[in-house]
């Protein structure tokens, strides 16, 4: 829908600078995100590896604006999401950004092509414009004939394939993606990553994986690594091998 | 996204109607606690149910329809002598006793004595015979529930020409009226004024109040004023009569008190029940509002989803509870059960239950507004 990026800064999607982001629960204070600089070009699919609980989440949660950094700004697809009030930040998600999460996070009473419609509904898009585009996202996903099936009688790999049917179905700019395979055996996490490359390839979409899962670094065009907050490094495709496997 | 809601709403059959349940019960409760209560309070003003005068002419001191204090023979004329009086008519209330002519226990009754000119206050609903036969001798019209009564206990289903007795004279039916029961159970026989002087109990005054209505076109009102300067007696109209009764009920019998717990208990149950199921209805999709929140959806567009989702769960529980308790209603003996469905009471539980929806919806929406987008994000 709105690939249109700043002019003044064609090539990045997200940048992040001195990013940090603390948690508090009660007087204790935990830092998550510290002073963190982040970089994901358009068109390119950035993995962000990591130990569970070095900030891989959050981070993914800052750039999207689900969650307000601390202190630092954050630029994504040209806006400065750390400068907009929250109605524009979700505003602003809706239009651009396609979400995967770990849990696919279907709708259960919803048939697979009413939940790939939501990122339309929310658009307001009514419901017959919304569903045949919701079908042609599953067709190209290959579920077209479990269009009128609802989650609990497809399998995790089907699951993920309406969930990113779903994240596309808006065509956004940016497509964040929370551990898209943890959930599913090695075969069906390399046709669901597959699919995701697939449909993104060739397009000025920028996607944005974290995941803590080796068997799919070998997807990513850079790979930025995570500890304790910041960010170690940033490998492209070609060094992969040097990649340290968590 | 209001199709959304209702399709996240109906999908979950069972908690749909768990929801619906809660809701349709809450209304059972609280439709049955309030028609209880005034049905309850309904036994004060049965005399007034039974007995229909736009003005009823007491002693200053009477605050309530039971309260039968005997007025002078006199008082009838010093009413009719009073401008804007169309009529007056004397009336005698008071307890007697019924026994069968073969003898056994004595059935304490409400005997009303009529004025036997015009039958002013007699029963409007007669179900066999006719009023006009009170002009016979000895004649009484009773109600159908004494029928039963001295059927039940007795063992004797008297008809249409039999006769019993009240204070050893004899009394013969000549009309079967279907009419309120009042207090202690006790059924109304319906005779003349001159008549009830020999069925009653012997006092010196019978005259226990005076039933009268305005001219035509005379507002009511001036027309009680009138009577009260004239003749020191309190004029009130049928309607201000009742409001007395109930109110002395209120406040000097433990009963509408008792009831009223019981209903105000059962309210508030309602009220819990209702608000907590939608309430738990909403925590349980907080992952999936907190997805739509994280797509983009804003508090706006959740709050309208959620309100749908609130607005059909309390119309459907509503609509069922009415609908049961009508039914119930239906079927309840007419007179017999002390319950009363007056249209305001589904008008005041739909209020409640809006009321309930809403806030149930509001404390949701707030939890939801608290929702971080990012949970989704966590495992």
């Amino acid at each position: 829908m709105n690939h249109s990026l700043n002019p003044s800064e064609p090539q990045i999607a997200v940048h992040l600078a001195l990013v940090d982001k603390s948690f508090r629960n009660g007087e204790q204070v935990t830092p998550v995100l510290r002073q963190v600089e982040f970089e994901a070009r358009v068109g390119e699919m950035m993995f962000v590896v990591g130990p569970s609980g070095c900030g891989k989440t959050t981070l993914l949660s800052v750039l999207c604006g689900t969650l307000h950094a601390d202190a630092g700004a954050v630029n994504t697809l040209g806006r400065p999401l750390h400068q907009l009030p929250p109605r524009e930040v979700t505003k602003f998600r809706a239009l651009n950004i396609g979400f995967i999460f770990q849990q696919f996070h279907l709708i259960p009473t919803l048939t697979a092509a009413e939940n790939v419609a939501v990122p339309l509904r929310i658009q307001g898009v009514p419901a017959r414009k919304a569903l045949p585009r919701a079908r042609k996202l599953l067709a190209r996903v290959g579920l077209l004939e479990k269009s009128g099936e609802r989650p609990s009688r497809l399998s995790g790999g089907q699951q993920q394939r309406v969930a990113i049917a779903r994240a596309l179905v808006h065509d956004p700019a940016l497509i964040v993606c929370d551990e898209p395979t943890s959930a599913l055996d090695s075969a069906t996490g390399h046709q669901v990553m597959d699919l995701l490359r697939d449909t993104s390839r060739g397009s000025r979409r920028t996607v944005i994986v974290v995941t803590h899962d080796p068997r799919i670094y070998h997807y990513a065009d850079r790979v930025a690594e995570m500890e304790d907050g910041r960010i170690l490094r940033v490998t492209v495709c070609s060094q992969l091998e040097n990649l340290s496997t968590h | 996204m209001i199709d959304v809601a209702l399709k996240m709403l109906f999908g979950e059959r069972a908690k749909y109607a768990m929801l619906v349940s809660g809701i349709c019960f809450a209304t059972i409760l609280m439709t049955q606690g309030m028609a209880l209560f005034f049905g309850i309070l309904g036994f004060s003003y049965a005399t007034m149910q039974n007995i229909r005068a736009p003005i009823w002419v007491v002693d200053p001191l009477v605050q309530q329809a039971g309260d039968n204090q005997p007025l002078r023979d006199t008082d009838i004329d010093r009413v009719r002598s009073v401008e804007g009086v169309a009529w007056a008519a004397p009336l005698y209330v008071g307890i007697a006793q019924a026994r069968l002519l073969e003898g056994g226990a004595t059935q304490p009754v409400m005997l009303v004595g009529l004025d036997s000119d015009t039958l002013a206050g007699a029963p409007t609903r007669m179900l066999e015979g006719s009023i006009h036969e009170l002009r016979r001798a000895d004649s009484v019209v009773v109600d159908v529930q004494f029928i039963e009564l001295m059927h039940h206990l007795r063992g004797v289903r008297l008809e249409l020409g039999d006769a019993f007795e009240m204070n050893d004279r004899r009394a013969v039916i000549v009309g079967i009226a279907k009419l309120v029961q009042g207090m202690q159970g006790a059924t109304y026989i319906f005779t003349t004024w001159d008549r009830a002087k020999q069925y009653g109990p012997g006092q010196r005054k019978m005259l226990t109040h005076v039933l009268a209505s305005a001219v035509p076109g005379r507002p009511e009102a001036e027309v009680l004023e009138a009577i009260r300067r004239g003749t020191g007696l309190q004029a009130v109209s049928e309607a201000e009569f009742k409001r007395m009764s109930a109110r002395w009920m209120l406040v000097n019998s433990p009963i509408p008190y008792v009831v009223g717990v019981i209903v105000g208990i059962g309210f508030i149950i309602g009220l819990g029940v209702s608000g907590q199921t939608f309430y738990t209805f909403v925590l349980e999709n907080t992952r999936h509002l907190g997805a739509l929140k994280a797509m983009g959806a804003s508090n706006l567009t959740l709050a309208a989803m959620i309100l749908a989702q609130a607005g059909i769960v309390g119309f459907v529980g509503f609509g069922l509870g009415v609908g049961v308790m009508s039914a119930f209603f239906s079927i309840l003996p007419e007179g017999r059960a002390p319950m009363i469905l007056l249209w305001q009471i589904p008008v005041t539980v739909f209020c409640a239950i809006t009321l309930i929806c809403m806030l149930s919806a509001v404390l949701s929406l707030w939890r939801v507004a608290a929702i971080e987008p990012a949970i989704v994000f966590r495992a």
